[in-house]
C-alpha cells in the first residue's frame, strides 16, 4: 500500500513496518523501549543464572538452564527488532554498559534462595506477561511479532515458577518457609514492574496515542493483582499485603500502596544489586572482546570468495 | 563375554559423570559468554550433556539395582565415588579452554557413541544413538571456534594455542583401559586424535607435544577441583535430606 501515511496507518490500527514513514519521536521512543526491553532480558539472565550450578535436582537444573537460555533468545529477538529501526546491537549494548539506557529494575534484587527462582518465574515472568501481551498488538510490526514469540515462552516460565513454589509450599517445613520468604521479598518489587502510577508517568499518553502502549500502568498493575491473588491461594502462600481483599463494587482486588520511593531509588542505581549486575555484564563483555575480535578477523580473512567457489 | 553388573555400573557411571561434570562447567557460561549467540549455544550444549548424564545415571542406577535415582547418584556421592576423567573437571572460565576441551571431549564422545549405538547393550545403544546427533553439533561448534580463534587475531591464536597446550595432557586418559568398557577405549584413539588434529592444523595451530597427566578419574582419583565443583552442585540438595524438589 504506497502513500499510506503514518497517521492513516495508526488510525486504521494497521502495522507500521520498517520502511514506512514514521515520526522521529515514534522511532526514538521505540528504540528506547525495545532496547530497554532487550537489556532487561539479558540482565535478567543473571539472578536466575545464579542458581544453575546449585539447582536441587537434575530436572530442575535442566529446566532452569533452558529458561535462562530462552531469556538470551528473547534478547536476540529484541535487539533484532530494534535493528530494524536503524540502530545496531553493539551500539545499544554500549549504551547499556555506559548507563545511558536502563533495564528493568526488578533484576536489581538478589536471588538469595532456590525459592527465589520460583518466585521470579511466577511473579516476575507473570508481571512481564501482563505487560507484554498488549505489546503483541503494538503498532510497530517487528516489535509486535517478537512479542508474540516471547509471550509464549514467558507463559511457560510462569508455569514453571508456579510449579517450583507449589512443590516447595507442599514440601518440608524448611522448603515451605523458603517459598514464603521468597514471595514476601518479590511481591512488592513485582508490582513496581508496571512503572510509576499513572499520574506520574510522563511518556504514557504519547505512547498510547502512537499505539505502542495500550493500557495504563495502573490498569496493568490491577490486572496482575487480580490474576495473582487466586494463584497465591492455590499455592497456599500469603501475599505480604494485609490490604488485599476483593472489592465487589469495583470488581477487582484492592491492594495496599506501592512504595514508589523504593522504585525511584532502585532506578537511580541504589537497589541491592545494581552494581553487581552491571559489573557482571561488563566483565562478560570485556572478557569476550578478544573472542569477538577474533571472529571478525576470521570472517574478514575468509570473506573473499575464491574464483568459481559456490 | 558378559560384563559383571558391578563393572558395567562403573563404566556407565564414568560416561554419565563425564557428561554431568561437563554440563556443570558449561552452565557457568550462561550470562557470561562473549556474545549473546554464544550464551545460547553453550547453554544448548550444556543441556545436551545434562540430558545424556541423566539418561546414563538413570541407567547406572538400574544396573546397580539398589534403587538409586539420577539425583541420588548426582547429589549424594562424594568425589571419590565420581568416575569422570580429569579433562572435564578442571576450571573452565576461559573461552579458549572451553573450546579446546569441547573439541576433544565431543570428538571422543562422537566416536564412542557411534560405537556404543551398535553395542550389545540395548539401553546404552539407545542413549548413545540419540546422543550421536547432539555431539555432532558440539564437535561442529568447537571446530568452528577453533578455526576462528586459531586463525583470527594474533592474540586469539596465542590464547587458543595455550589452551590446547593446557588441555592436551588430559587427552590420553580418555583412551586408557577401563574396567567394564563395552567399547575398547584404546580403539578410539586413532579416530579421535585424527579428527581433532585435522582441526588443529586447519586452524593454523600446532598439535602439542606434552606428557600425559597421570589421571585416575575412572578409579575415583581426582584433581582438587572436583570437590569444589561438587560442593557447590550438591549443597542445597544435601541441606534438605529427603526433600522433593
Ligand atoms: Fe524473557
Ligand atoms: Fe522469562
Amino acid at each position: 500500500m504506497p502513500n499510506v501515511s503514518f497517521d492513516d496507518l495508526l488510525a486504521d490500527d494497521g502495522r507500521v513496518e520498517p520502511r514506512d514513514p514514521m515520526p522521529d519521536g515514534y522511532r526514538r521512543t521505540l528504540v528506547r523501549q525495545i532496547a530497554q526491553h532487550a537489556h532487561s532480558e539479558i540482565i535478567g539472565m543473571q539472578p536466575e543464572g545464579n542458581w544453575i550450578s546449585r539447582a536441587p535436582s537434575l530436572r530442575r537444573k535442566a529446566i532452569l538452564m533452558a529458561k535462562v537460555q530462552d531469556e538470551a533468545g528473547h534478547g536476540l529477538y529484541l535487539y533484532a527488532a530494534a535493528e530494524t529501526l536503524g540502530v545496531d546491537r553493539a551500539d545499544l549494548l554500549d549504551q547499556l554498559h555506559t548507563g545511558r539506557q536502563k533495564y528493568s529494575s526488578i533484576f536489581n534484587y538478589p536471588t538469595l534462595t532456590w525459592a527465589d527462582v520460583g518466585a521470579i518465574g511466577w511473579l516476575v515472568d507473570g508481571a512481564a506477561i501482563v505487560n507484554q501481551v498488549p505489546l503483541c498488538r503494538c503498532s510497530y510490526g517487528p516489535y509486535a511479532r517478537a512479542m508474540v514469540r516471547i509471550c509464549k515462552e514467558e507463559s511457560f516460565h510462569q508455569r514453571q515458577g508456579f510449579e517450583i513454589l507449589h512443590t516447595l509450599s507442599h514440601g518440608t517445613p524448611g522448603q515451605r518457609a523458603m517459598a514464603q520468604d521468597a514471595v514476601d521479598r518479590y511481591w512488592w518489587p513485582a508490582l513496581m514492574m508496571f512503572g510509576p502510577p499513572d499520574d506520574d508517568s510522563p511518556h504514557s499518553a504519547q505512547s498510547m496515542a502512537w499505539g505502542i502502549k495500550r493500557f495504563s500502568n495502573d490498569d496493568l498493575r490491577q490486572r496482575f493483582v487480580d490474576m495473582t491473588v487466586p494463584q497465591a491461594e492455590a499455592l497456599d502462600l500469603t501475599l505480604p499485603d494485609p490490604e488485599i481483599r476483593w472489592n465487589d463494587e469495583r470488581g477487582h482486588y484492592d491492594f495496599g500502596e506501592v512504595d514508589f520511593g523504593e522504585l525511584t531509588e532502585v532506578i537511580k542505581g541504589n537497589g541491592p544489586c545494581n552494581r553487581e549486575r552491571m559489573a557482571h555484564r561488563l566483565r562478560a563483555h570485556e572478557d569476550g572482546a578478544w573472542v569477538r575480535e577474533a571472529a571478525a578477523a576470521y570472517a574478514a580473512k575468509h570473506a573473499v570468495p575464491e574464483e568459481g567457489a559456490a | 563375554m558378559t560384563t559383571p553388573p558391578s563393572t558395567l555400573f562403573d563404566y556407565v557411571l564414568g560416561l554419565a559423570d563425564d557428561a554431568l561434570v561437563s554440563a556443570q562447567r558449561m552452565g557457568w557460561w550462561i550470562s557470561r559468554a562473549p556474545e549473546l549467540e554464544e550464551d545460547v549455544a553453550l547453554a544448548n550444549i550444556g543441556l545436551d550433556q545434562l540430558g545424556q548424564a541423566r539418561a546414563l545415571l538413570t541407567y547406572a542406577g538400574a544396573v546397580e539395582g539398589a534403587g538409586r535415582t539420577e539425583d541420588d547418584l548426582a547429589y549424594l556421592r562424594d568425589d571419590r565415588e565420581f568416575r569422570n576423567v580429569w579433562l572435564v573437571e578442571r576450571p573452565q572460565a576461559d573461552f579458549a579452554v572451553t573450546i579446546a576441551r569441547l573439541l576433544v571431549l565431543a570428538t571422543w564422545q562422537s566416536e564412542l557413541y557411534v560405537a556404543l549405538a551398535s553395542a550389545s547393550d540395548p539401553t546404552l545403544a539407545g542413549v548413545a544413538g540419540k546422543a550421536v546427533k547432539e555431539v555432532a553439533y558440539h564437535v561442529d561448534h568447537a571446530r568452528l571456534w577453533t578455526l576462528r580463534l586459531g586463525d583470527g587475531t594474533e592474540v586469539s591464536h596465542l590464547r587458543m594455542q595455550q589452551a590446547l597446550d593446557a588441555e592436551w595432557p588430559y587427552v590420553e586418559e580418555l583412551f586408557a583401559p577401563t574396567a567394564g568398557a563395552l567399547v575398547d577405549p584404546g580403539a578410539l584413539r586413532e579416530g579421535v586424535l585424527g579428527r581433532v588434529e585435522e582441526v588443529v592444523v586447519a586452524a593454523t595451530l600446532s598439535v602439542p607435544q606434552v606428557a600425559p597427566a597421570i589421571g585416575g578419574g575412572r578409579r575415583g582419583l581426582h584433581t582438587e577441583h572436583l570437590g569444589h565443583l561438587l560442593a557447590e552442585m550438591q549443597h542445597l540438595h544435601r541441606s534438605h535430606p529427603g526433600a522433593v524438589w
